[in-house]
């Protein structure tokens, strides 16, 4: 067993730094507010602990930096680490390993499918404005984009997948209202399988296909017949580094 | 303001020149064409509000109809007020509904009833650049009645998705120090064809702009304005496909600045140039009538594009959209010009080159209240550098004699900030202001050295960039990426179905005043 404690100059000594805020205001009772940091402090696990700076914000509010000792020990052969099938990329990287895939550029199709007029999704992924600090995929280089927008019918998505040349098809759905997305899914994924079988014959090449949206599983693709889902939260370098490892493999 | 450096006046010169030379020609294209939001935009202003019940705005309603079955091309105000007098419908709104219904066949009137049309119309628009006027009139009476804040003035944004949320928000932070609050609007609001109603409490990562939401975040801040006897700005976004209604909107609910860049749509919304160009046409005539100061996106361009290679290209926006709100009757006073802070720290002398950039700029436009962004691209989570970039940003702003300064936080890309993010970050600019105040003064970069040498080049190849510009056309430049590295042709993108060619008996009443009353 490998047990560790936060250092702050000396081996062991568990020593960190928080700040944090608490809605009691401070300049009618500064004892109050630094016992309540206190008071937290110590729940936290804190002990002892030092309230170093308190600020009042305004009438209501007081802001805390602390210094303490942790009590807690970390023990490293307990750690887990969540794995992800493929690592995360910076866009530089993404560009790289797309340029020795594919010797072109990565193109991507994305629309938000039938009735569905909310593009807030699609449009976080695949617009340059992109979304959460990070850029969408039109920012990357080897990546070509060609968003559809809202209201798309099937048909129309798969005919533009293969004229474009898609390597990677994106659908977002927003709307839910009697599990629409997952109706909307499956009928891409039955679509472009049927397109599929006549390109296999003149040797063509089926296009990933993607899903994004708040209420989808992430773990329900193989049952809609899709190669990705992505749920809540996702950002455009998520998608963007799945894409480099999908169509890169893992060789490289 | 004392200039600082050694800019040669005949290249400051040529680049005006070179400016209006590939700017002209859009505004020729937009003073021949109308879109769907342009003659909504006429409908609000004549006092059309309010929405169906599935909330769709009657503007949509009625200019939707009209389009049907005469087309856009005439502008709606002929047939509009027409069938208004010849049904006997009261009001607009009225009409909106029998329209809506499909009880109404419209017609371009000729002769009497045309000119009685053209009178009721410009009646409604009369009556609508009135309230307008006296928002504006009602603006100088506060600001007399509190004060002017000196400059810079500190911008700070609030963003909930919630308007009775965001109020508490930024009447806190005006009392924290904020001069201007900027609601965010929510995100994909940009690509709606119409404007939401009413006060919203939904939103995502922002707050619709709804006519209702300015109202009454506009009478919070007045509340505030007078309890710290300093008057206290409100800005929101009149941009994405419903550009000039939300001007108008702003202008009839007295918002004192909007963001409106002449590019930005197109290039981080992939909304059709044309109908872009066409759009701010209007929105800044009628930003211009209200007393409204635009915010420029340059800013935007080096979130993609590096800042020290395509600082040119800043420079290159802003004399575009100087041309084009001139064009459009807005003073300088009135162009609040945008640019940022931020190149990588990790390249050598980059605070230099921050105020090499920022001093150019400063001096190409003395008149401009010129917007500095803050520091987002090289913020790496590490809060406590990130905090000492934003203390550099604020001195480059406080030398450099910049107007409005966007506060910079720490955990800029972590979170939406926290209240004790936001107090930091107005202790970060107060300590700057109060130590280094005065430091401008004495800021006398030598004349050959780094930065008048650096400041220069920039302008060179601004220069250069708008004379390609102007032999190849904005809108094939704009096809080509120049700007913000991306490609953006002039048929592609959002909203081009809603451009019209104008008839020869186009007839937009509220253009014709605010071409008349131009100063």
């Amino acid at each position: 067993m490998t047990v560790v404690r936060p250092y702050g100059d000396t081996t062991g000594d568990g020593r960190v730094q928080v700040s944090f805020t608490l809605p009691v205001p401070y300049a009618t009772a500064p004892a109050l507010a630094e016992g309540a940091a206190l008071q937290l402090a110590a729940k936290m696990g804190l002990d002892p602990a030092m309230v170093v700076h308190a600020k009042g914000m305004g009438p209501d509010f007081t802001f805390f930096i602390v210094y303490g000792r942790v009590s807690h020990v970390v023990d490293l052969d307990q750690v887990t680490v969540a794995e992800r099938e493929y690592p995360l990329l910076s866009p530089p990287e993404v560009n790289r390993r797309i340029r020795a895939a594919l010797g072109r550029k990565l193109v991507v199709v994305g629309a938000c499918v039938g009735s569905d007029a909310h593009t807030v999704g699609i449009d976080a992924i695949l617009n340059v404005k992109g979304h959460a600090g990070e850029k969408g995929l039109e920012y990357y280089r080897e990546i070509r984009v060609v968003n559809l927008g809202a209201q798309v019918e099937v048909p129309r998505l798969v005919a533009t997948a293969a004229a474009e040349g898609a390597d990677a098809i994106l659908v977002s759905q927003v709307v839910t209202q009697r599990d629409a997305h997952l109706t909307s899914a499956r009928e891409v994924a039955v679509a472009l399988g049927e397109a599929a079988l006549g390109e296999a014959a003149a040797g063509g090449r089926r296009p990933l296909l993607v899903v994004g949206g708040p209420r989808f599983d992430p773990a329900a693709a193989a049952g809609l017949g899709v190669d990705k889902i992505f749920g809540r939260g996702t950002t455009p370098r998520e998608v963007a580094s799945y894409l480099a490892h999908a169509v890169a493999g893992s060789s490289s | 303001m004392q200039p600082r450096l050694n800019l040669d006046p005949a290249t400051v010169a040529a680049a005006r020149e070179l400016a209006r030379r590939a700017g002209q020609p859009i505004v020729d294209m937009a003073r021949t064409h109308t879109t769907v939001s342009v003659e909504r935009a006429v409908l609000r202003l004549a006092g059309l509000t309010g929405a169906d019940p599935d909330g769709m705005p009657w503007v949509n309603r009625l200019a939707d109809a009209v389009r049907d079955s005469v087309g856009l091309e005439h502008g709606v105000a002929l047939p509009v007020f027409d069938a208004m007098l010849a049904f006997g419908h009261p009001d607009l709104v009225s009409l909106a509904g029998a329209a809506a219904r499909g009880t109404i066949r419209f017609i371009i009137p000729e002769g009497t009833r045309e000119q009685a049309a053209r009178a009721a119309a410009a009646r409604a628009l009369t009556a609508g650049f009135a309230r307008i006027d006296a928002q504006r009139a009602a603006r100088q009476r506060l600001i007399g009645q509190t004060a002017q804040p000196p400059m810079p003035w500190i911008y700070l944004i609030v963003a909930t998705g919630d308007i009775y949320e965001d109020i508490p928000q930024a009447q806190a932070a005006a009392r924290e120090g904020a001069d201007v609050i900027a609601v965010i609007r929510s995100t994909g609001q940009s690509l709606l064809d119409y404007v939401p109603e009413g006060a919203t409490r939904e939103g995502f990562a922002g707050t619709y702009a709804t006519q209702e939401n300015f109202r009454l975040m506009r009478a919070a801040l007045d509340d505030v304005s007078r309890e710290l006897g300093r008057y206290v700005r409100l800005t929101n976004y009149a941009s994405g496909l419903c550009m000039p209604e939300i001007a108008a909107l702003a202008g009839l609910e007295r918002l004192d600045m909007m963001l409106n860049d002449c590019m930005y749509g197109i290039i981080f919304r992939d909304i059709n140039p044309r109908r872009t160009f066409i759009d701010q046409r209007f929105s800044r005539q009628i930003h211009a009538r209200a007393g409204i100061v635009i915010n420029t996106g340059e800013d935007n361009y080096l979130t993609t594009a590096d800042a020290v290679d395509a600082a040119h290209t800043v420079v290159v926006s802003q004399l575009l959209n100087e041309f084009f709100g001139h064009e459009a009757g807005l003073a300088d006073g009135q162009l609040g010009l945008g640019h940022a802070f931020e190149i990588d720290p990790a390249v050598p002398d980059s605070f230099v080159l921050e105020l090499a950039h920022a001093q150019l700029i400063r001096e190409l436009f003395p008149g401009a209240p010129l917007k500095y962004m803050p520091p987002t691209r090289h913020m790496t989570g590490n809060v406590f550098s990130a905090y000492l970039l934003d203390a550099f940003f604020n001195l480059a702003g406080l030398m450099t004699g910049q107007s409005i300064l966007l506060i910079g936080m720490m955990t800029e890309g972590i979170h939406t900030p926290f209240l004790a993010d936001r107090d930091l970050a107005l202790e970060n600019v107060r300590y700057v202001r109060q130590a280094a105040a005065r430091l401008g003064e004495s800021f006398r970069p030598e004349p050959g050295g780094f930065i008048d040498r650096r400041a220069q080049q920039v302008l060179d190849e601004a220069v250069a960039l708008l004379r390609r510009i102007g032999d190849e056309g904005l809108l094939n430049a704009i096809a080509g990426g120049t700007f913000g590295i991306t490609r953006r042709p002039a048929d592609g993108g959002r909203g081009l179905d809603g451009v019209t060619k104008r008839a020869a008996d186009y007839f937009n009443p509220a253009a014709d005043l605010l071409e008349r009353d131009q100063p």
